[in-house]
């Protein structure tokens, strides 16, 4: 059995999501061969942790992926090929789940599922399937995500985010200002400096994400 | 024929009455993009293009803007669609510009421009407009004060006056760097600068101006510019909004400029040009 939490979107009170991380994972590789293949089983979205800032980072594709597959408007096939699909700034499938999804070596992983999606002859996904699915095929540590997903940012490298949606300096390059965001390391009314930097990546990152394909 | 014998009387003509269906002033009745619900989002304000709700994005916890660019039924649909987009968009693309840069606005959370909606950051606070209408609603009270009253209260008084002034020191500032990385607000006016306060704002009974830092809000009309005349007509209607408070905010407003022509450069010249918007007005006359 591995942890689970369950998040409602506000908007989409039918769709439940579920998520659940893993530290030391063994078999990346092997959990990638099975979304390659498309086994049916195997419908979630695996992240790479070390992308992830903080639960609205996913929470935001998670909406917007809900949103436009509700709409008939969704530019992959699933729901959850269109989360990490909306992760990344550009409109490459392919490069967005080499950025953003498992990877053979990946290490840590975060596990999304959305529910709500009843096929016929499968039961309504719950949190006890989900979780003891998850248990089996995922050779790793289960760990827990928080009530609040407070602690889904903690395998996240900060620049390799900065990196990924362009946050080095101004943008277009060769900005006089070597300024980069998220950067200050100031602590300022007692909130942590590294707790405000990754605050403030989150507020660009997500304006990012919602303006990919405009 | 009866209808001969006695002939219907004809309706008098009755004064227009507005659109059915559209009440005036009944701006929670156009229905809101899915999957927003009328339940959560209650009605902040309205402009002529768009409708402003408080709601909240992503988690209940999360307080959040949602303003909708509802569609306009008297222009051709293809045509409503694209100004719709491109609004948004823009809208949108100068907001991220300015957080990536660090200058202070509300954070995009969200937006779908077929539907029409932008869902941004939740500024807790108040306007400067509301710090100036304060303290101009006080002016009499507090020219008595300072000629009669004891000294303590004579401090008193200085002391807002300072933080009145540390505030119009962070309004050029921030003006400043919007000018500086190359948008234009397009309506820069006290409404649009809100001084952030995450305790909700409450009519505040020290009559101490807040102290938060100046967020820039509305950027509707905001465009990618380095022109001086772009940033001159900027500060010129920021000016006149000033001017519209009281004759006594001028001096205010000349501190704003002081901090803001020291703030980048290039701001000197804004303020040289300034001068010849000053005596023409917001539009620039245009020659053939």
């Amino acid at each position: 059995m591995a942890t689970v939490r369950k998040f409602h979107l506000p908007h989409y009170p039918s769709y439940p999501i579920y998520i659940s991380t893993f530290k030391n994972v063994e078999n990346a590789a092997f959990l990638r061969s099975q979304l390659l293949e498309g086994n049916p089983n195997f419908d979630y979205a695996f992240l790479d942790a070390s992308t992830i800032l903080s639960l609205n980072h996913i929470l935001l594709p998670a909406f917007l992926a809900l949103s436009l597959h509700t709409s008939g408007r969704a530019k992959t096939k699933t729901v959850h090929s269109e989360l990490v699909f909306r992760l990344h700034p550009n409109n490459n499938i392919a490069e967005s789940f080499k950025k953003f999804g498992i990877g053979d070596s990946s290490r840590n992983i975060i596990a999304v599922k959305i529910g709500g999606f009843m096929k016929e002859g499968q039961d309504e996904v719950a949190e006890e399937s989900v979780s003891r699915h998850l248990g089996e095929v995922v050779q790793g540590d289960s760990t827990d995500p928080g009530e609040r997903g407070e602690r889904l940012g903690e395998e996240c490298e900060m620049e390799k985010v900065r990196k990924m949606y362009k946050l080095e300096s101004g943008a277009g390059g060769g900005g006089k200002k070597g300024k980069k965001i998220g950067n200050t390391g100031e602590a300022v009314n007692g909130m942590g400096g590294e707790e405000k930097d990754r605050k403030e990546m989150e507020s660009v990152v997500l304006g990012v994400i919602t303006l990919k394909g405009s | 024929m009866a209808s001969a014998a006695h002939p219907e009387p004809i309706e008098p003509i009755q004064p227009l009455q507005p659109p059915s269906g559209r009440p005036r002033g009944g701006h929670d009745q156009h229905t809101l993009p899915a999957p927003f619900l009328p339940d959560a989002c209650e009605p902040l304000t309205q402009g002529a293009e768009a409708l402003v709700y408080r709601t909240h994005f992503l988690t209940p916890q999360t307080p959040a803007v949602l303003k909708y660019r509802p569609p306009k039924p008297y222009r051709h649909p293809t045509l409503d669609k694209r100004l719709t987009k491109a609004r948004l968009l823009a809208e949108a693309r100068v907001l991220v510009k300015c957080r990536r840069e660090g200058v202070s606005v509300p954070a995009v959370l969200g937006a779908d421009w077929e539907g029409g909606w932008l869902v941004l950051e939740y500024v807790g606070g108040g306007t400067v407009r509301g710090v100036l209408d304060g303290w101009v609603h006080r002016l009499p009270e507090l020219s008595r004060e300072g000629n009669s009253e004891t000294i303590s209260e004579g401090r008193k008084k200085s002391e807002e006056e300072e933080a009145l002034w540390e505030l119009m020191r962070k309004v050029g500032r921030a003006v400043g760097r919007l000018h500086e990385i190359g948008v234009c607000h397009g309506d820069l006016t006290t409404s649009n600068l809100m001084v952030r306060d995450e305790e909700e704002y409450t009519e505040n009974e020290t009559n101490l101006p807040p102290s938060g830092d100046i967020v820039l809000i509305d950027f509707g009309l905001a465009t990618q510019t380095i022109q001086d005349e772009d940033r001159a007509v900027d500060l010129y209607v920021l000016e006149r909004a000033f001017a519209a408070t009281h004759p006594a905010a001028e001096p205010l407003f000349q501190e704003v400029l002081r901090t803001y022509g020291g703030s980048f450069k290039g701001a000197k010249s804004v303020l040289r040009r300034l001068e010849d918007v000053r005596l023409r007005g917001r539009k620039k006359s245009m020659l053939g």
